[in-house]
């Protein structure tokens, strides 16, 4: 009896970290010509599984065959020869050198006197040809856009004929129009007979691209379902495990404008990051700024913070002139969740009492001629803990052994109890406050902001996720090489129209709306 | 100051002052090709100073005991070569700090070549001498810079064209492209197969083995014999030189000359200006126009992105 092997098959795939179980005990197939969904939670072991596919780490336990070839284990290079290949979430390109050089490399024997490039850029062209995908051999890759990068992502594994793709959560970074193109190219490698395993912990184009989903959560293979015979609502209940109720948002009044950005101008790093910024936010709603990440969000939460200064325009909180002055900001009750918690929100040597204080410090209620007041300080950072719901050992703890939806929840206790405890803030500055959080945390923080806005704090939700914005944000601005187009309400936007302004091509970007009746 | 520009113009019409920019020139040329070689995979090389020393001294020293002086360049390569195996062992295997690893590796070959001189000539007053690299006399025949030409040694020659040589190997060849690769992004290089620490680890030998060259010349051509402070800070210079080259080979071999030029030129001044102003000003000169140089050229520099970065395989 003659039967044509899998493309891929993983046996009993088990791999630890210390005490942690990143994937436990998963056996999974893949057919040619099929495209396999891996939906999990962040955490859930998607990226662990992909590693150990591609040689990035050794398994434990377990086997991989490859076409019914044994894989051997750790070795990336023999990932590569068996047809295996990786496009990372964070693309694995040397920015510095050229489309051709990245392709390249590792192609040909290093002792080679000469690079055959003359010959390496026709078979690259007629690759990008024969799968549509166009790209200039010659650019920089500095000077491409995320969705050409990834292109050239693609075309690198296609280049040395790879047979199986692994693509880690390839929309993360694209505008709507890019994720469409890339569904495109995805079903042509597969109408050629390459198969594919697509990771995400987004349903919806789960839905749409795959063949079968294979289900993780904490390590473990929950469920592998035909996606035809699932939906959104069981998928969501096998990746969570609980059944979760999303916070909503619902009408409120709209108060005075508390924050009023006037032509600011903001040079950073010898470009204009900021250009031409006008932006009301009001007392009582949330504005979101949607936007590929890089376009100037970053530069705006700053300024918001009083960590850059506007070179033109005017900022006024309140109606008065803000100085670009950290303290100064946050003695005005502005809370700020910094976009990426590891680096900015929490110093993670430091015990959670003092990272709960930290923006206060200074202030007579946890200083006293210089010194801490440290009764004082932990008795409220007790009372932060247990507000909102923070998971830890102890407020001596260390700050970074805590999960990301803790360390989220502490930074954002703290940053609305900025303008005392119990005093709502004046303006809430969240850049990317859901990142990389679970389903539970990010309503949980949904529900924090709406609250906060519902009592009158004036909230600017920077997010790349529009999911996010379409739930909670009041009106939407886009972004687009620092300049911000005039905002809609919510419910005038569709997703085409935002994500052509995310790309800079529709006049929606510029505040200059045509006369209508 | 007519005077002086009248001296200037003297100056850059003899061939003296060309002479003499070639011959400081030389271990500046080879000496920053290893170090741009060292920095394009990634890694820092700080050594380099203790690397020159030791090179000098062991070049010389295998000279003096007989052998002839291309062995005795050899000698040095291969000294530069195990100290660079050291650096990489240390920064590339094991992964610590390379301004440490290299500050380090600089004292030890520095402090080991004095030990290794002092226990060979416990006795000597004056440094022993050797017959140095002699001056290429057929060259006089070249046209227009033939004079230039004729007074340098096999090595200076050497250098130049190594400066093409590795601008090919760099920018035509797999290897090179390797070597670029693990300097930008080791974990894309991983990812395509390449074994990063291989490509890092030949890259540091191989630059290493020019930087005991680069010493090698001072004492097997500029000069006869080996003497303590020899190298005099010329390895700092050449890790300043590959920033203001941008990491590109013909740049540097452009920085090397310019320096050497600033450097046979204050000694010139030095002699027209009298007594006028302390020597110690002259003597700085080309230190501070470096400076200023550095500044003007290096601020647009595009930094190979993982230098200085440890890879370390399975991190993100």
């Amino acid at each position: 009896m003659t039967q044509t092997p899998p493309a891929l098959r993983l046996s009993r795939i088990t791999k630890r970290f210390g005490s942690l179980v990143a994937n436990d005990d998963i056996s999974l197939e893949l057919a040619s010509g099929e495209v396999l969904a891996l939906l999990g939670e962040n955490g859930a072991g998607k990226s662990t599984l992909v590693s150990i596919l591609f040689g990035h780490y050794v398994a434990d336990e377990g086997d991989i065959e490859v076409a019914g070839q044994p894989l051997p284990a750790g070795d990336p290079k023999a990932a590569l020869a068996a047809g295996i290949g990786m496009v990372h979430q964070h693309f694995a390109l040397a920015d510095n050198l050229t489309v051709l050089d990245n392709v390249m490399l590792g192609t040909e024997p290093l002792w080679q006197l000469f690079s055959r490039r003359r010959a390496a850029r026709a078979k690259l062209v007629e690759t990008a040809q024969r799968f549509g995908l166009s790209v200039n051999p010659d650019a920089r890759v500095a000077t491409l856009s995320v969705g050409e990068r990834q292109r050239v992502e693609i075309l690198k594994a296609l280049y040395r004929g790879a047979r199986i793709l692994i693509l880690d959560e390839p929309t993360a970074v694209l505008t709507p129009q890019e994720s469409e193109s890339l569904f495109a190219t995805l079903a042509q490698l597969v109408a050629q007979g390459l198969s594919i395993i697509f990771i995400s912990h987004k349903l919806d184009e789960v839905l749409r691209v795959s063949h079968r989903v294979a289900v993780l959560r904490a390590g473990k293979l929950v469920a592998t379902r035909a996606t035809r015979e699932t939906g959104k609502a069981e998928l969501a209940a096998l990746m969570v495990g609980r059944e979760v109720s999303l916070p909503q948002r619902e009408r409120r009044p709209r108060g005075d404008a508390m924050l009023r950005l006037q032509g600011v101008r903001a040079m950073q790093g010898g470009v204009a990051a900021l250009d031409g910024l006008d932006l009301d936010v009001h007392a009582g709603e949330i504005v979101g700024i949607a936007g590929v990440s890089g376009n100037g969000q970053l530069a705006l939460a700053q300024l918001l913070c009083g960590t850059l200064a506007a070179d033109e325009g005017s900022v006024r909180l309140k109606d008065e002139a803000m100085p670009a002055q950290a303290r100064t900001w946050l003695a005005r009750g502005v809370a700020r969740i910094p976009e990426d918690r590891h680096a900015v929100g929490i110093v993670g040597d430091l015990p959670v009492w003092e990272n709960a204080v930290s923006e206060r410090l200074h202030t007579p209620a946890f200083s006293r001629w210089g010194v801490v007041r440290r009764k004082a300080a932990r008795a409220f950072t007790r009372q932060l803990v247990e507000r909102f719901d923070v998971r830890l050992s102890g407020i001596d703890a260390n700050t970074r052994v805590l999960s990301g939806g803790n360390m989220q929840k502490l930074i954002l206790g703290r940053a609305l109890s900025v303008a005392g405890d119990g005093v709502t803030p004046t303006l809430i500055v969240a850049n990317q406050p859901t990142w990389g959080l679970d389903i539970g945390a990010v309503a949980y923080v949904h529900r924090c902001l709406l609250d906060a806005a519902a009592a009158g704090a004036a909230v600017l939700l920077i997010s790349e996720d529009l999911d996010e914005l379409f739930a909670i944000a009041d009106r939407i601005a886009v972004m687009f090489k620092g300049h911000l187009g005039a905002p809609r309400a919510t419910e005038d936007w569709t997703l085409a129209d935002i994500g052509l302004a995310m790309a800079g091509t529709a006049a929606g970007t510029q505040a200059e709306v045509p006369h209508a009746a | 100051m007519m005077e002086l520009l009248a001296t200037l113009a003297d100056m850059l019409g003899s061939s003296a002052f060309w002479i003499a920019t070639l011959r400081v020139a030389t271990p500046l040329i080879l000496g920053t090709l290893g170090v741009l070689i060292c920095e394009r995979a990634g890694v820092l090389n700080l050594g380099i100073e203790g690397i020159m020393v030791a090179g000098a001294f062991t070049g010389w020293l295998a000279v003096y005991q007989g052998a002839d002086l291309w062995t005795g360049v050899l000698v040095a390569m291969a000294t530069g070569a195990a100290c660079g195996l050291l650096h990489a062992v240390l920064t590339v295997w094991l992964t610590v700090s390379q301004h440490v690893a290299g500050l380090g590796l600089t004292m030890f070959a520095t402090s080991l070549s004095y030990f290794a001189y002092r226990v060979s000539f416990p006795k000597v007053t004056t440094p022993p001498t050797i017959e140095p690299f002699a001056p290429l006399q057929a060259l006089d025949a070249v046209p227009w810079i033939g004079p230039v030409l004729a007074s340098q040694t096999a090595l200076t020659l050497l250098a130049i064209a190594l400066v093409p040589l590795v601008g090919w190997i760099i920018q035509r060849t797999p290897a090179g492209l390797a070597l670029r690769m693990v300097g930008e992004n080791p974990a894309a290089a991983e990812g395509q197969g390449l074994n990063v620490v291989a490509v890092r680890t030949a890259a540091i030998v191989a630059g290493s083995a020019q930087m005991g060259l680069a010493g090698a010349f001072l004492t097997l051509s500029a000069f006869n014999a080996f003497f303590f402070n020899m190298i005099n800070g010329r390895g700092w210079i050449c890790v300043a030189l590959v920033v203001f080259a941008s990491w590109r080979p013909g740049k540097a071999l452009l920085g090397a000359l310019l320096f050497a030029a600033f450097d046979a030129a204050q000694l010139r001044l030095q002699q027209a200006g009298g007594g006028a102003l302390p020597y110690q000003l002259y003597l700085m000169l080309p230190y501070l126009l470096s400076i200023l140089a550095l500044i003007v050229m290096a601020r647009r520099a595009a930094y190979p992105q993982a230098l200085m970065k440890p890879y370390r395989k399975g991190e993100r």
